[in-house]
């Protein structure tokens, strides 16, 4: 939201040199705040409003776009009037903290971390949260937990608000945990499906199996540097104040890990594409500017442990981790784009992929670069996302399935058309868009910091992703239209077109029959919901935009607008191809480690301040013309040499010669992928004709499609093998230990001891002790019975015996004396 | 010599006694013969102090000669309660002792 | 006011609830509304004193014991009825005092079948006597008296108005206890003896326990671990926490796990590892395994379990385990942790019990498979076992999060001047505590999926004829009126029970320092303790 008068206001409000202030930026904190707050409000009230709380949602969004957009004012003013003499714009952040929790000699903070990395994000987020919320009253008006669908969505901008701005590690958790808690809330909208609840079960566990990572990162960090204060670590990484680069390592990679998580990376993607069965907007946001970004920006955020962990420039390094995962992830996703049906999939797997360019940036040192197409994929890919949301809301009956409920549509949705088309151009790359000035950074930097084999990745992966998406633009949009689009469309449903199409077409064949049981249970899947949340007539509700009668209400038409202007306006803040550095002078103070310019960096030698982002573009174009790099470029010495321990290379300068190969790519992916897929679909006679139908009748080529179609098999791994052996097998060993042998022991234990008391009472006291007593009582009574007949009761027998014994008694006296 | 004589008789009577409290069933006969036992050992007494020149077998003599009075006296009451009750003073018939 | 001469409060504040059970003592049990309303009063009127305790509390004396006693008791052992209260007790001591109004409250509506409210509320009054005593005790045997004053009428409630294995797991309660506290009693005379057989009081034996010798510290502190461990209830010693919890009525399972269980970590707090700092420093990495052991097993334990409340009993030894880390680490962010960790896993899986409770109450089972579709049916319930589930997972901005996390920062960077030679023991160990709570997460989610999403099951739908006829077919005699009937959602009292509970959770898990500030001055002093005794 720079606009320029705003910036020309500011220019006045300037203070000492490297101090960014203001009001909007002093209390940035109030961004995630005024969400959060809307929460609650929402939660307990929203019931009882007219639109069901989606006017706090919408308003506390609104609001905390307000903050965001003043706070980028502010800083851009404070950046733009104070720069040093290199021209580098170095400005303090501006951090502003309570005490969160104190624990012996430790403080945690809790509030706000301003630069330029957050300042990009709060607005992207805020912005994006805003036109979701919107398109949103719309798309799921009618739905049965509409109040409770708001509230999550706005818990979980505010999330991804907290995290980008936090000043702290533990903040940042928090963020990134409650973005995890919403994105289970928002996938697992529709619980009655088991699937739906499935996919939310599954985002929120295999994200929370990275978030190890991020604990026991965290806590890692706390034991190198003493603080967990991202400010104060940066600055410690990049001065190299730590004792043992090996932890760093380990640090790094147990963040990283948490990133892999969050990020949807290789090879914890899978949850991914199931989150698709949350609702549209939801996977939107959750793909454009949220969620899955929290990865990427957690490494940008902490750049230096990352950097100087991993060594990542260092010369000679041709591989790490970050950039390995991040090539992995971006051709393996492009891959599995391509034989996907469910149009939200092939979004869904084109994020994973941009998302791999995104780490890959990274990995390779191109900071700028990286989060630079954080900002351009944000727009163009929400605006995918919800233009799909569009046509299955407006053409295809709640279906996302391209083979069955899409095709032609075109004529009659031209504003979701034309955003679709600028946003797939922008997603290809091709020159002028967004996309383009951000990748090519990538991809670029990849090769100049001579990570060659990442260059090749990212240009085969543009040429892929040229061609998946002509393939599903293809699919979506032209050929003839299929089951609910061909109703929307006033064709005749054509059935025996659809049969026709299905024999023709061994490989889709393949699905119906059920060879991959897997790929036909989720596409069934993705139905539920909307059978489950059928609305009827839903053309009624809603008005459609005036020149375009047939497309969607303007509540979701118009966000798509502005995404679509967005996906190609957005580059030019940093267009190396026109010497545009304004992005990356705003944000590269974030990077957190010294920039080595090596030979001098072109665009940075200009020196008017600029207020005003068009002057800017016009004076970088004018300054950048003749300036020192373009002598560089022509000696062609593109090898980096660190010229410090620690330091970021500033990145390489744009040729056209150097983009030429990922733009051929580019345009021979569009072109082949458009002929392949006329032939096959269509069934039109090409040079691709002979290929059709390849998948049946070459076994390789059969087993890669459904090594594809199965997602490599990764969710096989993980649900059948890992999740099943620690619930069922490891979980009831486990309990049966419990049960059988500690409990069996203490079980034991008493039983044995009772038995032994058993033993003692029966034997020690009922025989010996008490035995004893019986005994002499048994002996009595015995000598009794058997005297009984002496006591006759008769006296003259008692005088007898009296005598009797008196006089043995003498005898014996008288033996004995005698 | 002098006192074998009086100890000779003494033991007949003693003796006499004895058989008299056995064998007889007459209680008033179990009596006579208890009273024959009684001063068979007051002969003895009297024979022995006699020989030791002492007077304590003159006294004992007579504190058995009073209470065989009164032994003769509770004897007899209870054989005329036990007549009065069971018309017989017959011992062998009696076995209300028994244990 | 000064907290420093306020003498008697924390006697009248222990002691009252005695007040309340004389009174029962003297009415008919058949009077049985009055005597819920004289239970509620006086736990209530204790409330009150509590809270006027925490209102004189000086909170920047936190490190200092405040309102102490001392005054002659058992002169012939030299046992002093000395009590006061410091940081560490002071949340334990309020909390114990909730627990036991909401409880009393909660009680008004849902009397266990058993009936005859006197004698149970009488046994709940004096209780609650034992375990705010066990909190102010500064004296060996005053501790040990309340201490032991808490078993009967906990083996009472259980035995008495606990389910169908209720005579089994109450004896096994009772004995598990009762031998811990004779080894417990056995360390108390050793220790006694062994510093001169001066006196009981805790500060003396601060003082004088570091001057025992290693070994006999070590023989000490193993009588006083197995004594505490059987309460906390550590691995191997857990056993009898799944039994007692499962049969116990829901109140008793509630107080168990709020504030029962809290005597036993309390005991090592307090009592162990100060007194006997070389004893604590041989044991600490045993501790820190066990605990480990414990976090891994309960959570694998709670996977296998088919039974709602079986499970949440499971997730204790979990908890606990992770409490038992933060103590072991012996650093002022371990026992910090420890000490959160007690007050949330009471809130969290008090009220965890409080919806077993009332589930069990609604549906007649408590068996995971049978229930499901919670949210449509009580979505009110099903909310709040989702917001408790994700509470008890140690989600950050809920009250968990500050038992776990601290825990895991504190037992990666174990205290260097006692642990510094067990570092990469206590480094590994926090690996794999961090694996639980991803464990954590997978039992309580699992559960919250199975009973809470998906469509009602048709056994408790209301109007279903078929499931009518298949459940009188399955011969389910001992529903007589159909098992809808019962089912409907959060009542006004549960909520007045629950609210404050959940109000906490969400409390404390924003702003913890509310907690750790009051915590934080009396860890510190405690630490200083057991490194001055090491050292």
């Amino acid at each position: 939201m720079s606009q320029p008068s705003m910036l020309l206001a500011a220019e006045e409000s300037g203070h000492a040199i490297g101090e960014a202030s203001g009001w909007f930026l002093e209390n940035a904190w109030l961004i995630p705040v005024i969400p959060a707050v809307a929460f609650f409000l929402i939660l307990f009230f929203g019931k009882k409003l007219p639109r069901g709380g989606s006017e706090f949602g919408l308003a506390a969004m609104l609001g905390s776009l307000v903050i965001a957009a003043g706070a980028t004012w502010q800083w851009i003013s404070s950046t733009t009037s104070h720069y040093d003499e290199a021209g580098n714009y170095e400005v303090e952040p501006v951090i502003r903290e309570i005490v969160w929790w104190q624990s012996g000699p430790y403080e945690f903070g809790l509030g706000q971390h301003i630069d330029g990395l957050a300042i990009m994000a709060l607005l992207l987020v805020a912005f994006i949260s805003t036109l979701v919320q919107l398109y949103s009253t719309e798309y799921v008006n009618g739905d049965r937990r509409y109040t409770h669908y708001f509230a999550a969505l706005t818990l979980f901008s505010s999330g991804m608000l907290a995290m980008v701005l936090a000043p702290d590690m533990v903040q940042l958790i928090l963020g990134w945990e409650i973005m995890g808690l919403c994105s289970f809330m928002l996938i697992g909208h529709w619980w009655e499906e088991q699937a739906n609840s499935k996919a939310a079960l599954k985002a929120f566990f295999t994200v929370r199996v990275g978030d190890m990572g991020l604990l026991v990162g965290t806590a890692m960090l706390l034991a190198i540097f003493g603080t967990l204060q991202i400010s104060e670590i940066n600055a410690l990484a990049a001065a190299g104040e730590f004792d043992s680069q090996n932890m760093l390592m380990w640090t790094a990679v147990a963040l990283f890990i948490a990133c892999i998580g969050k990020s949807g990376q290789f090879p914890l993607h899978t949850w991914l594409p199931d989150a698709m069965a949350g609702p549209t907007p939801v996977s939107s946001l959750l793909h454009s500017s949220t969620m899955v970004v929290a990865g990427v920006f957690l490494v940008a955020r902490i750049y230096p442990v990352f950097h100087v962990g991993l060594d990542i420039n260092a010369a000679g390094q041709s591989v790490n981790l970050i950039a390995a995962i991040g090539g992995i992830t971006l051709l393996v996703a492009a891959a599995l784009a391509f034989v996907q049906n469910d149009i939200k999939k092939v979004l869904a797997y084109s994020t994973v992929s941009q998302l791999g360019y995104m780490m890959m940036g990274l990995g390779v040192g191109a900071w700028t670069g990286a989060v630079f197409h954080i900002f351009t994929h944000a727009f163009f890919k929400c605006c995918l996302f919800l233009a799909a949301g569009s046509i299955s809301h407006t053409a295809a009956h709640h279906s996302f399935d391209m083979k069955k409920d899409m095709g032609g549509i075109w004529k009659k949705m031209p504003v979701t058309f034309g955003a679709w088309m600028v946003s797939t151009a922008a997603l290809m790359g091709i020159p002028f868009t967004a996309g383009f000035f951000s990748k090519d950074e990538i991809i670029d930097s990849a090769k100049h910091f001579e990570y060659t084999w990442f260059y090749y990745a990212g240009i085969i992966g543009a040429f892929m992703t040229a061609a998946y998406m002509t393939r599903a633009t293809y699919l979506t949009f032209f050929g003839k239209p299929r089951g609910a689009a061909a109703h929307y469309m006033g064709v005749e449903h054509d059935t025996h077109g659809e049969v026709h199409e299905h024999s023709a077409h061994p490989d889709e064949a393949e699905h119906a029959d059920g060879h991959i049981p897997d790929h036909t249970v989720d596409a069934h899947d993705d139905h539920g919901h909307d059978d489950d949340h059928a609305h009827d007539g839903h053309a009624t509700h809603g008005r459609p935009l005036p020149f375009a009668p047939f497309d969607s209400p303007w509540k979701i038409t118009a966000p798509l607008i502005i995404l679509a202007a967005l996906a190609v306006g957005a580059g030019y803040l940093n267009a190396p191809a026109l010497k545009i550095y304004w992005f990356e002078h705003q944000t590269e103070s974030s990077i957190g480690l010294p920039i080595d310019h090596g030979d001098d960096h072109g665009g940075e030698e200009t020196e008017e301040p600029h207020g005003d982002e068009e002057a800017l573009v016009v004076s970088e174009v004018a300054a950048g013309a003749n300036g020192p790099f373009a002598s560089a470029a022509e000696g062609g010495d593109h090898s980096y040499e660190p010229s410090g321990p620690y330091a970021v290379p500033a990145p390489p300068v744009f040729t056209w010669a150097n983009a030429a190969p990922g733009l051929i790519l580019v345009a021979l992916g569009i072109l082949v992928s458009w002929f392949a897929s006329l032939a096959v679909f269509a069934r039109r006679k090409n040079p691709f004709s002979p290929f059709v139908g390849l998948t049946t009748r070459s076994r390789p080529i059969g087993a890669l499609h459904s090594f594809l179609v199965n997602k490599l098999y990764l969710d096989h791994l993980y649900e059948k093998v890992i999740v099943r052996a620690v619930a069922h097998p490891i979980a009831k060993a486990a309990y049966w230990f419990n049960q059988n042998v500690i409990d069996g022991i203490v079980n034991t234990v008493g039983t044995v001891t009772r038995r032994l008391g058993g033993w003692v009472y029966r034997n020690i006291d009922q025989r010996v002790v008490d035995g004893a007593v019986n005994a002499s009582g048994t002996a009595a009574s015995e000598s009794g019975h058997a005297l009984q007949p002496v006591q006759s009761g008769k006296v003259n027998q008692y005088g007898a015996l009296l005598f009797g014994a008196a006089g043995i008694g003498a005898i014996l006296l008288i033996i004995l004396n005698g | 010599m002098y006192a074998f004589n009086f100890l000779l008789l003494s033991a007949a009577l003693f003796s006499f006694g004895i058989y008299g409290v056995i064998a007889r069933k007459n209680a008033v006969m179990v009596l006579m013969s208890i009273e024959l036992i009684l001063n068979s050992v007051n002969l003895n007494l009297v024979a022995f102090a006699l020989m030791n020149n002492s007077i304590d077998g003159h006294v004992f003599a007579l504190f058995v000669i009073a209470i065989a009075a009164a032994e003769v006296g509770v004897g007899l009451a209870m054989v005329l309660m036990i007549y009065r009750n069971r018309r017989s003073i017959a011992l062998d018939e009696l076995s209300e002792m028994k244990g | 006011m000064d907290p420093f001469k306020n003498n008697e409060l924390l006697t009248i504040g222990t002691f009252l609830p005695l007040v309340g059970v004389v009174i029962m003592m003297f009415i008919s049990a058949a009077e049985e509304q009055l005597h819920k309303m004289i239970a509620i009063v006086t736990a209530g009127a204790t409330l009150v004193v509590g809270i006027i305790t925490l209102l004189q509390y000086d909170y920047d004396a936190s490190g200092q014991l405040q309102f102490v006693v001392n005054e002659e008791w058992i002169s012939v052992i030299n046992s002093n009825y000395n009590i006061g209260l410091d940081g560490i007790s002071l949340p334990l001591y309020f909390l114990s005092m909730v627990v036991t109004f909401l409880v009393a409250l909660y009680t008004y509506d849902n009397m266990p079948d058993a009936g005859s409210p006197k004698m149970f509320l009488m046994l709940m009054l004096i209780l609650q006597v034992g375990m705010a005593g066990s909190f102010i005790a500064q004296d060996l045997i005053l501790f040990f008296v309340f201490f032991e004053i808490v078993l009967l009428p906990m083996y009472f409630m259980i035995g008495v108005w606990g389910g169908e294995d209720r005579q089994y797991a109450s004896l096994k309660f009772f004995l598990y206890t009762m031998f811990g506290s004779a080894l417990m009693l056995v360390a108390f005379l050793a220790i006694y003896y062994n510093t001169g057989a001066e006196s009981f009081a805790f500060q003396h034996l601060y003082e004088a326990g570091a001057g025992i010798g290693r070994n006999t510290q070590i023989w000490i502190f193993t009588g006083m671990f197995i004594g505490f461990a059987v309460k906390v209830p550590m691995f191997p010693f857990h056993t009898w926490l799944p039994d007692a919890h499962t049969q116990a009525p829901t109140q008793g399972s509630v107080i168990l796990a709020a504030i029962l269980l809290k005597l036993g970590t309390y005991g090592f707090v307090r009592i162990a590892l100060p007194m006997l700092p070389q004893g604590a420093e041989a044991w600490a990495p045993v501790i820190a395994v066990l605990a480990v052991i414990g976090i891994i097993y309960g959570a694998l334990g709670c996977l296998a379990q088919t039974d709602m409340k079986r499970l949440i009993a499971f997730s204790s030894v979990a908890h606990m385990g992770f409490v038992m880390l933060g103590i072991s680490t012996l650093t002022v962010t371990g026992i910090n942790a420890a000490l959160f960790g007690m007050v949330a896993h009471g809130l969290i899986t008090g009220m965890l019990f409080f919806i077993a409770g009332s589930v069990k109450h609604r549906y007649h089972t408590l068996e995971i498979s049978r229930l499901s579709g919670m949210l449509i049916q009580v979505p009110k319930l099903g909310w709040l076992l989702g917001f408790s589930a994700m509470a008890s997972l140690g989600l950050p901005g809920l009250a968990g999060f500050w038992g776990e996390f601290p825990a895991l920062l504190a037992s990666w960077n174990p205290n260097d001047a006692i642990l510094g030679d067990q570092l990469e023991l206590y480094r590994v160990l926090t690996v794999i505590a961090a694996l639980g709570t991803v464990l954590a997460a997978a039992y309580l989610l699992w559960l919250y999926q199975r009973t809470a999403f998906g469509n009602p099951s048709p056994e408790f739908m209301p109007e279903a004829p078929a499931a009518r006829s298949l459940s009188a077919a399955a011969n389910d005699e001992h529903h007589d009126h159909h098992a809808a009937d019962d089912i409907h959602d959060v009542t006004p009292l549960e909520w007045i029970a629950w609210t404050p509970f959940l109000v906490a959770i969400v409390v404390f898990g924003v702003y913890p320092q509310l907690m750790f500030e009051i915590m934080d001055p009396a860890v510190v002093e405690l630490v200083n303790v057991i490194e001055a005794g090491v050292g």
